[in-house]
């Protein structure tokens, strides 16, 4: 059986599906990274990217047109984004329960548009293979990395993008000062709604994509809780990864591999009960929190909200 | 600070406001989908109450909310926030089926509380898990009891279809995973000749129960205090990590008698679909829901829960008349808790005028029952 699962191709099938498998959870762990530097944890991932793979799903269906798809998430998870931005920032209201909130608003949402406008199990032709050229025909590597869809490139292009933008940019900056201490940066100019805001509605943009990535990428059709449980890895991949695009990524990947593991040893028959299995992603993910608590400092003002003294 | 009777009608009346707000939301998405709304709302109010059947359905339905919604009150007030009740519900109803499926020699009358015990048992371990990694690990309750939730569902999953199976099914070439079916003597007696059984009596007398321990036991108040603040608490001499440990452990043990109160008072055995919701009715979530509409009191949580309830078996009505899918109320209860979350922001500006109009500016917000800051960071022991 091991030395099976150890054979070169299975190896690299496994490879390649982690890679891919790590998509959603990228766009949404990044997409929260930027709330969380800012001070807002948004645990609405999960329904954000419902409504986005719905969204994506449907157009993608009716239209055939993929970026449309694409685009449609973007709004969808931009709206969300947007109002859990009210809530959290006009309304100061608690972010962990507002979050399951939302949750349960796509959840119930996504399910009831499937329902109503679609009903049956359908499938769509989501984003094919993009082989890039040289790099794919290099034995092993090619196939792991570089014959992979379009959605996939970019995911991982986000990651330094990200890290870039956090970082060296004044933008990264006042994220990260609203985000640590709110009342140093309202002093100084920057207002805090602002770029709360900003972050809150891109992270609803990135989870609206996550979730196309999974109906018109991965999966390439829709069903009710479709995403289930991955928004809120995708949480607790940001605490994993200390809050910074690379920690992340790192995250993800660890994450996607275990599951391509998973799903690997359930493809070759090895006896393992496929409950216990599909298990292994979510003590991962308490074990990897209760060991990398200790080591990370979350953002100071994170869940808190900011007001105005008048 | 002595509350005028206005101010308690106002606390009292916004989450009726917020739940007509999200009807009202519901109203035009029903719009949208081409549906009259008062048709569909007609439906769901006959569903839930238009006859006796209906009536006790409704009750049935809220049974499982008000435990878990029970525990939800002990939880948020320590300012722990548990997301867990799905998986609390479903280790709850194993242990309690175990023992039920195990010592069928025993009397009726002794076995169902013990069951109810294993229930209440098995919930508590499955809380305090959680509850223990949050308090020496600083590790976030709401992502941990998410993850404990998944893992519950596979434990389930895996029992029913191996260990535990009825062994009638393990004849049949289907195999339908679920547990062989309790004595008739272990059964949760029935109430009337409907469906209603005395778990729902049970829960609204553990309403009042709960109600006396939060607030006239030293226990209770211990908890609240951690939960409104661990500095001050602290500072009193209280035990901070092991009252995080014990609000998360009570609360799953009221979900976890939930589950076995599913199992003795209404399946009277275990079946999974493969996912959670198909045993709890995602009643780990909607007792959240109901026990925020309750104010987070134990007593205004029993309203609540039969509220909901209705919603639930009203639901089932709307979709067979009107082809309105249940999901429905899934995104109703969604909006339910955002518009309640954030009704509190006008009792935050009311208390806030109150305490400058009293010359107690202390520029200090006014620390609500629950804290804003969803207490994600324990802070490190001093």
């Amino acid at each position: 059986m091991i030395t099976e699962l150890l054979s070169a191709t299975v190896l690299v099938g496994i490879l390649a599906s982690g890679i891919r498998l790590a998509t959603p959870y990228l766009y949404a762990a990044i997409g929260e990274t930027f709330g969380q530097r800012s001070g807002v944890l948004n645990l609405g991932v999960e329904g954000q990217m419902l409504m986005g793979a719905f969204a994506a799903f449907y157009v993608a269906l009716i239209t055939e047109n993929l970026w449309l798809a694409v685009f449609s998430a973007v709004i969808v998870g931009a709206l969300m984004g947007l109002a859990m931005a009210f809530v959290t920032v006009n309304l100061g209201a608690q972010q962990g329960i507002s979050g399951i909130g939302f949750f349960l608003f796509g959840l119930g949402l996504s399910d009831l548009l499937f329902q109503r406008l679609v009903g049956t199990v359908e499938t769509v032709k989501g984003f094919p293979k993009i082989e890039i050229p040289i790099l794919s025909n290099i034995p092993i590597i090619g196939e792991i990395f570089f014959s992979q869809n379009i959605l996939v490139y970019i995911a991982y292009a986000l990651v330094p993008i990200a890290w870039f933008v956090l970082k060296k940019t004044t933008i990264g900056l006042k994220i990260r000062a609203v985000g640590e201490n709110p009342e140093a940066a309202d002093s100084l100019g920057v207002s805090v709604a602002a770029v709360r805001y900003t972050t809150v509605i891109m992270g609803g943009i990135l989870s609206g994509i996550a979730g196309a990535s999974l109906s018109i990428g991965l999966l390439n059709v829709f069903q009710q809780n479709m995403t289930s449980g991955l928004g809120f890895i995708a949480v607790a991949l940001v605490y994993f990864g200390g809050w910074r695009p690379l920690g992340v990524l790192g995250g993800a990947l660890l994450f996607s591999m275990v599951n391509s593991l998973q799903l690997w040893m359930q493809v070759l028959g090895i006896p393992i009960p496929s409950d216990i299995a599909v298990m292994l992603p979510y003590i991962l993910t308490i074990v990897v929190l209760t060991l990398s608590m200790s080591r990370v400092r979350a953002p100071s003002a994170l869940t808190k909200p900011f007001e105005r003294e008048d | 600070m002595k509350k005028g009777w206005f101010s308690k009608l106002f606390d009292v009346l916004m989450p009726v406001f917020a739940t007509l707000a999200a009807l009202a939301v519901g109203a035009v998405m029903l719009i949208l989908l081409g549906v009259n709304p008062f048709q569909a709302y007609g439906a769901l109010v006959e569903g839930a109450f238009g006859s006796p059947n209906a009536m006790a359905e409704t009750l049935v339905k809220a049974t499982p909310l008000l435990l878990v919604g029970l525990g939800i009150c002990i939880a948020f007030r320590g300012n722990v926030i548990n997301i867990g009740g799905e998986g609390q519900m479903i280790i709850g109803a194993i242990f309690a089926t175990i023992l039920g499926l195990t010592f069928t020699g025993l009397p009726g009358w002794l076995l169902i509380p013990l069951a109810m015990l294993m229930g209440f048992i098995g919930g508590a371990f499955w809380g305090a898990i959680p509850g223990f990694l949050k308090a020496y690990f600083n590790v976030n309750e709401i992502l941990s009891t998410i993850m404990m939730n998944a893992i519950a569902v596979q434990i389930m999953n895996f029992l029913l279809r191996g260990p535990m199976i009825d062994p009638a099914q393990l004849e049949l070439a289907s195999k339908i995973p679920q547990t062989a079916r309790l004595l008739e003597a272990f059964r949760l007696p029935r109430l009337t000749p409907t469906r209603l059984h005395l778990g729902f009596l049970f829960a609204v007398i553990l309403a009042f129960l709960v109600y006396i321990f939060l607030w006239k036991t030293t226990l209770g108040y211990r908890i609240r205090a951690v939960g409104q603040s661990h500095h001050a608490a602290r500072y009193a001499g209280i035990n901070v990590k092991k009252n995080i440990v014990l609000a998360l452990l009570l609360s799953g043990a009221f979900a976890g008698l939930a589950g076995a109160i599913q199992v003795y008072g209404v399946n009277y055995r275990m079946i999974t679909d493969g996912s959670a919701s198909g045993f709890t009715g995602s009643a780990g979530f909607n007792g959240i829901v109901a026990a925020l509409f309750g104010q987070l009191h134990p007593i205004g949580t029993i309203p609540a829960s039969i509220f909901f309830g209705a919603l639930l078996v009203g639901a089932n009505k709307m979709q067979r008349v009107m082809q309105v899918p249940s999901a429905l109320i899934t995104t109703l209860n969604g909006l339910v808790v955002i518009f309640v979350v954030s009704s509190e922001y006008f009792q935050r500006r009311r208390q806030k005028q109150r305490i400058s109009s009293t010359e107690n500016d202390s520029g200090e917000p006014p620390v609500n029952e629950i804290e804003r800051t969803s207490g994600v960071n324990v802070e490190a022991e001093a």
